[in-house]
């Protein structure tokens, strides 16, 4: 490739980074403006400490954290047995309905389980709340798991847990003190990513969602409905900056 | 074995009951009848799939195709030189690389909602608009197609990216310089070579970003506003303020064969992912 083209490319490519970054820099900027209109008046902390006064939120984000870190637990957990399960011997069916649930759009998700939750309400005594949130993302988030500690088990050497049985381990001792370590990275990068996912979650979470179990998301995504409010800057600057933080803390942890 | 299945119970379990469950369901309310305070009722009836040919859902389909198509096609258009910046920017790919996929980690409602903070009729837009005396009405930037193309691409750019970055970096350069020496100027190398061999890249791409655009429900409710009524919003409304619950089953079922029409036909071996 020629020079002029390389330059091109490179401008170029300057531009699409700026499309990707810059909007969510100018909302960060503008979170700290004292003024509550999109013109910079002088820096101000006070829509931070109106999100640190907003009960709603405060209770909204509890919520999140509390379901992203069981639904976190759970699926990183029931997804890297289910992935080494299928690689032991792969299980058209199970694989099947994984495939589904990673391309069945959010929406049908998350009326199909809506449906499915309201049919066994006529039976038993439940209602909508934090525990049908928690099942639901721990449905959404396993096939992420599975599909990326899966991934890493491709490139495993089944000789070595034939050698941990050879030695006397017993199949769940040579799982367990063999293969369990090799898989460490690709568990934490999956547990990442179901964090992620489901701290984020929105479409799905409103509709399985009751009184009691409102989410961050679902809070932005009212206020956000309702119209200008820079303590929604705020917010959504911190979401940003504590997702990032942690992709940073997972990053060192991977290449330590 | 033993120990296989006991570890893939739980999954299979799970999966069945959030899953496979809810999808028997939704089939099963699409062939029922509308109850009347929501819910369902007998009899049976396919009367919910042949609403669907009316021309009023029709409209609404052939929206949001054209909506997904042109985000698709925008994503490549502003994809592809990126994806070929990065595989050939040497030493510093990684970080280049880290910089598509870090808005991929961040939140998507959250990217979503910049762009109303942008474009809303007292948005940093409008106001530096007005301020430099260029206008002085705010312009109606928000709730049009052409701003829930805008908010699909944004958010799924780092999706088309991804796929063609790893061809990209597999593109053996030999074979570049192969052509350039049999007489191709950079733009027959480019259409003739360069874009053949990054079918199978722009194909996972267009379909990473395709079916997850025909589905939106996020981005045309935020952006969209009730203007742009796409399939998604359409189920949304069934399950909520309209209270038909078979015909959003029936809608529902039809987006999810589409997408999976859409899936096996771009299907090539060896690309599996589970």
């Amino acid at each position: 490739m020629n020079k002029g083209a390389k330059r091109g490319l490179a401008v170029y490519a300057v531009f699409v980074y700026a499309f990707l970054h810059v909007p969510l820099l100018i909302l960060a900027v503008f979170s700290f403006n004292s003024s509550r209109f999109s013109v910079w008046q002088g820096f101000s902390l006070q829509w931070y400490r109106a999100v640190a006064a907003d009960p709603n939120l405060i209770e909204a984000s509890l919520n999140s954290l509390l379901i992203a870190i069981a639904a976190t637990v759970a699926a990183t957990i029931l997804g890297t047995l289910a992935a080494y399960g299928l690689w032991k011997r792969s299980s058209a069916w199970l694989s099947g309905s994984m495939y589904l649930s990673l391309v069945t759009p959010e929406i049908v998700t998350g009326v199909s389980l809506l449906a499915l939750f309201q049919w066994i309400f006529r039976f038993a005594h439940l209602r909508l709340g934090m525990h049908t949130v928690i099942l639901a993302h721990v449905g959404f988030s396993l096939a992420y798991v599975v599909v990326v500690v899966l991934a890493r088990l491709r490139g495993f050497d089944r000789t070595l847990e034939e050698a941990a049985l050879d030695l006397g381990a017993t199949e769940f001792g040579a799982f367990w003190r063999v293969t369990l370590p090799y898989l460490a990275p690709a568990i934490a990068a999956a547990a990442m990513l179901a964090f992620t996912v489901s701290i984020d979650d929105y479409v799905i979470t409103s509709l399985v969602a009751g009184v009691d179990s409102q989410t961050l998301p679902m809070v932005i995504y009212a206020m956000a409905r309702r119209g200008v409010n820079p303590a929604l800057n705020a917010v959504s600057t911190l979401v940003v900056f504590g997702l990032g933080m942690l992709i940073m803390l997972s990053e060192r942890f991977r290449k330590a | 074995m033993r120990l296989r299945n006991a570890f893939l119970a739980p999954t299979a379990i799970l999966m069945a009951v959030t899953m496979l469950a809810p999808l028997a369901i939704i089939v099963v309310y699409s062939l029922l009848t509308r109850g009347a305070y929501g819910g369902v009722e007998l009899p049976w009836t396919l009367e919910n799939f042949t609403r669907l040919w009316d021309p009023v859902y029709g409209v609404i389909f052939v929206r949001s195709f054209w909506i997904a198509a042109v985000s698709t096609a925008l994503c490549l258009i502003l994809g592809f030189p990126l994806a070929m910046f990065i595989a050939r920017s040497g030493p510093r790919k990684n970080l280049y690389l880290s910089l598509v996929i870090l808005p991929f980690w961040t939140s998507f409602l959250i990217r979503t909602y910049a762009w109303m903070f942008l474009l809303r009729d007292t948005g940093i837009v409008n106001s530096a608009l007005q301020g430099l005396g260029i206008i002085r009405e705010p312009l109606a930037l928000l709730y049009n197609d052409g701003v829930v193309i805008l908010g699909l691409v944004y958010g799924f750019l780092p999706f088309m990216v991804l796929p063609l970055y790893a061809t990209l970096e597999r593109l053996d350069p030999s074979l570049l310089e192969a052509a350039a020496d049999l007489g191709a100027r950079p733009r027959d190398t480019l259409v003739r070579v360069t874009l053949p061999l990054c079918a199978p890249g722009i194909r996972a791409g267009a379909i990473l970003v395709f079916v997850p655009c025909l589905g939106t429900y996020l981005t045309s409710d935020l952006l969209g506003g009730s203007k742009t009524v796409l399939i998604g919003n359409l189920v949304q409304n069934q399950f909520t303020a309209s209270r038909d619950w078979p015909f959003g089953a029936a809608l529902s079922l039809a987006l999810m064969a589409i997408a999976m029409i859409l899936l096996f036909a771009a299907r090539r071996r060896g690309e599996e992912l589970l």
